[in-house]
């Protein structure tokens, strides 16, 4: 596929003639996926046959608990291996490639249990960021070659907090934030090392409305700045309001394609969150059939909550 | 109760030989487990081969003194490099319980009959200090008034507060570095540096081949010290003495190693003799019924213990470290 422009609407203008249909091709995808396949024993957490994602667009992946949103982001950026499967990223195979080698070639994802580096200062944590350091090598480190890119790198990262909200709290521990100021770090981290494709998972999980305001206003800067974005999301109107492109997973499958307002009156999405007899009269056996899936949708939802995000969810 | 020779005696050992080994170990300790978050449980290890390794090329196959050093110290990066590639892509708890069962493998393994016409089992290796003491500029007792040393010590001691303090340069100047951030960052959190395009395999084995190195020069002078390397040297217990040592000075802090050693040297003698004398002569001060002066003996490590707990408790970051940081955890 050839890359011609990356200018801020043609992402977007170049999804209008998609078909909305799961595995639809894009006009100019950034990433490709085949076959990829994630087993954990018996359970098939990720089955996805074929997925693109538009280069320049923002595109929100969506599912019920347990859709195997988060595990394909892993599987992606390379933080977890498929049993099976070939996805690229710019045309360049990724199976095998580590996740360290998968973030330099330009795709940074941040993790929905924020990952901050609590003993370093926001101003460290932002220049740990930037790649291609000359100081980050053995030698370089201990002659202290580093002094002047250090100084760029400083720069770039103060500019950064600036934007994001966060200079004040430059030389404080990253440990002392708030739930919200951790997405907020996690974000302008990633943003150090320049990603062609930044890959937010929850980004709005635990945030308060505040601060949502302002993280979606960020999360559109990117794309208009020329990157493409990738977010796991549950709050249906962050996807909405922002999302170019919606894929739809459910029971690690893709179900549903499109813009965020067909997809959402898709029969197919309304049956992988509310079950497909939804709008049949209750008789006795699907009453029971209810209480049963409401009782695994508690179980899969205890162990998807987040013991870091309900002590600081609610503090920002 | 001749509390002069108690205070020279206790300085003596703080500021001795010994002081100068766990100080190094320590500072090895430092670099995996301050910085890098890597729990080595297996320093003596490195010490043994380090120290054996240096003896055995000059006793046993007739190196030069220099030659042998070097040889010692490319057996440690070997053993780190056996060490690592297996275990440093598994969680932090499988390294500790690795590095403590091989620290105890290569103990067992250098002392064995099998291999006595090497490293001469159970008594261990001699002879091999000759060269370095014929080095010795010192040949007069050195007095310093309220302690003094025998020309070998004090030679010894000399050298290995230079090195202590090379290494403690080496140590500030790479964690003040991008790498040294790199190796904080693994600390803290190491999919979050891995995400950021870091190798964080690369940069932990680095860790645990710098670590290792200490713990070798750790061992080189272990060796010298007592002129003499045998396996008593080298069992668990020092990389325990060695831990205690950083967590009294406090962890990822350049010189809490330092600091650490010479307090924990000088208390451990402290009480050591304090004790010795309350139970000694034909009327102690300490009543016979209470204490003995076989039981004095075990005096000063069950204080030292308790000391560790209360350090914990109440001063859990150590002589140089920041409650504010560490209060971060607890978040």
């Amino acid at each position: 596929m050839p890359a011609e422009t990356t200018s801020p609407a043609s992402g977007r203008t170049a999804l209008a003639d998609v078909p909305h249909e799961p595995g639809a091709p894009k006009p100019d995808p950034i990433v490709v996926a085949d076959n990829v396949v994630r087993r954990f024993g018996g359970l098939t957490a990720v089955d996805v046959a074929h997925v693109e994602i538009q280069r320049g667009a923002i595109t929100a992946l969506i599912g019920p608990n347990g859709a195997g949103k988060t595990t394909f982001f892993n599987l992606l950026t390379g933080f977890d291996k498929p049993q099976s499967g070939e996805w690229s990223f710019n045309g360049r195979p990724l199976a095998n490639v580590p996740a360290y080698r998968v973030a330099r070639m330009g795709m940074i994802r941040t993790f929905q249990l924020t990952k901050v580096l609590a003993k370093l200062s926001l101003i460290e944590n932002m220049r740990l960021g930037a790649t291609e350091q000359r100081g980050e090598r053995f030698l370089g480190g201990l002659l202290g070659v580093w002094r002047g890119q250090e100084a760029e790198i400083t720069e770039k990262a103060d500019a950064l907090l600036e934007r994001f909200l966060l200079a004040k709290l430059r030389d404080d521990f990253a440990g002392t934030l708030s739930g919200g100021q951790r997405k907020l770090l996690e974000m302008a981290r990633a943003l150090m090392a320049d990603p062609e494709l930044v890959m937010l998972d929850e980004p709005m999980a635990g945030v308060n409305p505040a601060l949502k305001q302002s993280l979606l206003g960020h999360v559109k800067s990117l794309r208009d700045e020329g990157r493409s974005v990738l977010f796991v999301e549950h709050d249906m109107d962050m996807v909405r309001d922002i999302s170019d492109w919606v894929i739809v997973m459910a029971q690690g499958q893709v179900v549903a394609e499109g813009p965020p307002d067909s997809v959402m009156s898709d029969q197919r999405v309304i049956d992988a969150y509310l079950g497909s007899h939804h709008d049949q009269d209750l008789s006795e056996d699907v009453v029971e059939a209810i209480h049963e899936a409401a009782a695994e949708e508690v179980d899969a939802t205890a162990a998807d909550a987040d013991p870091e995000q309900t002590t600081h969810g609610e503090q920002s | 109760m001749d509390w002069g020779s108690v205070f020279s005696q206790a300085l003596q050992s703080g500021l001795g030989p010994t002081a100068v080994v766990y100080a190094l170990a320590a500072i090895g300790l430092n670099v995996n487990f301050g910085y890098t978050g890597l729990l080595n449980f297996g320093e003596a290890g490195f010490m043994a081969i380090g120290g054996y390794f240096m003896a055995a090329f000059i006793t046993t196959w007739g190196l030069p003194f220099w030659l042998a050093i070097a040889a010692g110290l490319f057996f440690t990066v070997i053993l780190a490099l056996l060490l690592g590639i297996p275990t440093l892509r598994l969680r932090a708890d499988y390294l500790a319980i690795v590095t403590i069962a091989a620290s105890e493998i290569i103990r067992f393994t250098l002392g064995s009959v099998t291999l006595l016409d090497w490293f001469g089992g159970q008594d261990g290796l001699i002879h091999f200090a000759t060269p370095f003491a014929n080095a010795n500029p010192f040949h007069a007792t050195i007095d310093l008034g309220i302690v003094s040393w025998r020309p070998y010590d004090f030679w010894v001691l000399f050298l290995g507060w230079i090195v202590v303090a090379v290494g403690c340069v080496f140590v500030w100047l790479l964690m003040r570095s991008p790498w040294g951030r790199v190796m904080k960052g693994i600390r803290e959190d190491e999919d979050a540096v891995r995400s950021l395009g870091k190798n964080v395999y690369l940069f932990k084995m680095q860790s645990l081949i710098i670590g290792g190195l200490f713990g070798a020069v750790a061992g080189f002078f272990v060796a010298l010290q007592h002129q003499n390397m045998n396996p008593t040297w080298v069992a668990t217990d020092t990389t325990f003495f060695a831990y205690t040592v950083l967590l009294l000075g406090g962890a990822a802090r350049v010189l809490g190693p330092v600091v650490g050693s010479i307090i924990f040297w000088f208390l451990i003698q402290f009480l050591d003799v304090m004790f010795g004398q309350m139970t000694s002569g034909s009327d102690p001060i300490m009543p016979t019924w209470l204490m003995d002066t076989d039981q004095a003996s075990l005096m000063r490590l069950i204080i030292m213990g308790l000391a560790l707990m209360l350090l914990m408790i109440y001063r859990p970051q150590g002589i140089f470290g920041d409650r504010k940081e560490l209060a971060i955890d607890a978040r």
